[in-house]
């Protein structure tokens, strides 16, 4: 099978500390594909070692290609692209020039603007702001410009640490309903969630981390009807 | 001191000051972009000055051989580097960067040399020879120890400074130079001559500060070289290149140190060693100016030079003391008020 993600035997270290050991997941094409797990498992250290931020053992593939020794931006161009758990917008450029900043990687100039107008067709709010500075948006907004300037680098895998982290739950509801309409334009996601439930919902396939290890996967329905998951991370109902 | 000695004064200032702006602009382009306080772009404004007054006496200038002993050792490195990471394919591309551009620039200069080409031209070689020489710096110096603390940086930047201070002695000699004057005419305002030359260093610092305002608020290649300076995790997930955005800035720095070094030549004597007086009154200004604002280190600078006017009234020999010490209380005022930003900005 050609996944558009693969990790074999991942392993992530901070010095001496290993934070993800021996972690082996894929990621089809199309698929919605979550990662939960309690905090400090090591979900963002994993998702960081998948862009290439940090450095692992073992093999990753992205749509075949090893990726041992690829650098971040090369990721980027090949089409992968990370919505970090800090957001790391430029925060005193604005809304417009951060979505600009997107499609750095493009090679198709020409349609950058109109990728922008659907940006905004969106997330009508960024719109209202697309004059701002980022850095003075509300949690919610800044998490959609987040969302809206990875969706300008046009990517075919999507990587979204946590994107409801803090964020009112009418704003998470929100978040999810675009993320779930993503499927439509054929991009391959990787979400990684503490909120186990409505991360499940949208996900096809869900995996369980704990203490850097992968305890359990399986079709995000079943996971969601597994009797020892509900009472540790899906509030026991 | 009369209205027309203070007058006389002010626009030396200014004129000194406009100098100071431009290094001390890319200089905080630099900074913002690769965190390195880069000392020697004071040594590249007289570098500059020194491969003009060569190349205005029909002789080839140091620089030529200067850059080609860069080109080859930043190459070596590099392609050290790169097949240890097992990266050949990127090897012709190295070549093209760190040994071909430099390589071909320095050849024309070197060439052109002894033809004695017009004035124009002859500024334009001038700057076509040193701009390769920072970019080479930061893959020699920089490169390896891009991630440490910007102490160590702004450390390894004076050594540099020193070191060439001594190449330019190696290369240039160690007479003093005075280039031609770029224009002979002057002009009357308020009773006070204000020379061509002064008008033009004027000119020339506001049109390369508009130029850059126009690149960084309307290019791609601008607003990138913000984002990194913004946020280089955020910019390396947008696949932009901190160590390219570098590149760009090392040069846009050094062809403005190379055009304040053109504009300072035929007003003051330049020597091998004369970039540190010019780099470090830049760097006042930009530190004055706060480090991270264009018009806050150019009014900076502008302010430094009028302070050195004024003070070399009062004493030629002790002006660079005067205008070092009144720095101090300044800067220390600007040190508190920069730590206070720095805890506004935690979030
Ligand atoms: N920069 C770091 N240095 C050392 N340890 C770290 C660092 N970042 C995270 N860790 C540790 O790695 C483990 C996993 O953290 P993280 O990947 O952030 O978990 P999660 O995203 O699942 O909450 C935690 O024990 C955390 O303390
Ligand atoms: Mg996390």
């Amino acid at each position: 099978m050609n996944a558009m993600l693969s990790l074999e035997n991942v392993s992530v270290s901070y010095g001496h500390i290993e934070a993800v050991r021996d972690v082996s997941l894929s990621v089809a094409p199309g698929q919605i594909v979550t990662i939960i797990g309690p905090n400090g498992a090591g979900k963002t250290t994993l998702m960081m070692a998948a862009m290439g931020l940090l450095p692992s053992s073992g093999t990753m593939r992205f749509e075949g290609v090893d990726l041992e020794g690829v650098e971040v931006e090369r990721r980027v161009e090949m089409g992968m692209c990370l919505v970090p758990e800090r957001r790391e917008l430029f925060h005193d450029m604005s809304v417009g020039d951060n979505l600009l900043l997107g499609a750095f990687s493009r090679r198709d100039r020409g349609s950058v603007q109109d990728d922008i107008e659907d940006v905004f067709q969106r997330f009508p709010r960024l719109r209202e702001r697309r004059r701002q500075a980022a850095g003075t948006l509300s949690g919610g907004e800044r998490q959609m410009l987040a969302l809206g300037r990875a969706l300008m680098a046009k990517p075919r895998l999507l990587i979204l640490d946590e994107p409801s982290l803090g964020l009112a739950p009418l704003i998470v509801r929100e978040i999810f309903r675009i993320i779930a309409s993503l499927r439509s334009l054929g991009i391959s996601i990787l979400l990684v969630e503490q909120n186990a439930r409505a991360a499940l919902e949208t996900a096809d396939i869900g995996y369980v981390l704990e203490t850097g290890q992968i305890s359990q996967s399986g079709a995000s329905a079943d996971l969601a009807d597994d009797p020892g998951l509900i009472a540790a991370y899906l509030g026991g109902r | 001191m009369s209205f027309d000695i203070a007058a006389i004064l002010a626009v030396d200032g200014v004129s000194n000051g406009a100098i100071y702006a431009l290094v001390a602009i890319g200089t905080v382009l630099l900074f913002s972009v690769t965190r390195v306080m880069f000392v020697p772009f004071g040594d590249l404004a007289a570098f500059t000055a020194l491969t003009l007054a060569a190349l205005d006496g029909g002789k080839r200038p140091g620089t030529v051989a200067l850059v080609a002993i860069l080109a080859a050792l930043a190459f070596s490195m590099e392609a050290f580097a790169l097949l240890r990471a097992g990266r050949r394919r990127d090897l012709p591309k190295a070549a093209l960067y760190y040994l071909l551009v430099p390589g071909v620039l320095a050849a024309i200069v070197g060439v052109a040399a002894p033809l004695h080409p017009p004035l124009p031209v002859r500024l334009l070689l001038a700057l076509m020879a040193v701009t390769p020489i920072a970019p080479l710096l930061d893959r020699i110096v920089f490169r390896p120890v891009a991630d440490a603390p910007v102490l160590l940086l702004l450390i390894i930047a004076v050594a540099l400074h020193f070191a060439l201070v001594g190449l330019g002695l190696l290369f240039f000699g160690p007479e003093g130079v005075r280039t031609e004057p770029l224009t002979s005419g002057s002009l009357e305002i308020f009773g006070t001559t204000i020379s061509g030359q002064t008008v033009l260093i004027v000119v020339a610092a506001l049109a390369l500060s508009g130029l850059l305002y126009v690149c960084f608020d309307y290019t791609l290649v601008g607003k990138a070289l913000r984002a990194v300076s913004s946020n280089r995790t955020g910019a390396r997930l947008m696949g932009i290149r901190p160590a390219r955005a570098g590149a760009i800035a090392y040069i846009l720095g050094s062809v403005l140190a190379g055009v304040s070094g053109i504009l300072i030549a035929p007003v003051n004597t330049i020597f091998y060693d004369s970039g540190f007086l010019i780099g470090l009154k830049a760097f006042v200004g930009a530190i004055i100016g706060g480090l991270y604002s264009y018009p806050g280190a150019a009014l900076g600078a502008l302010f430094v030079g009028l302070l050195e006017s004024f003070a070399s009234f009062e004493s030629s020999s002790l002006k660079d003391v005067i205008v070092f010490s009144l720095l101090v209380p300044i800067l220390m005022w600007r040190s508190i008020a920069s730590l206070h930003l720095e805890e506004d900005d935690e979030e």
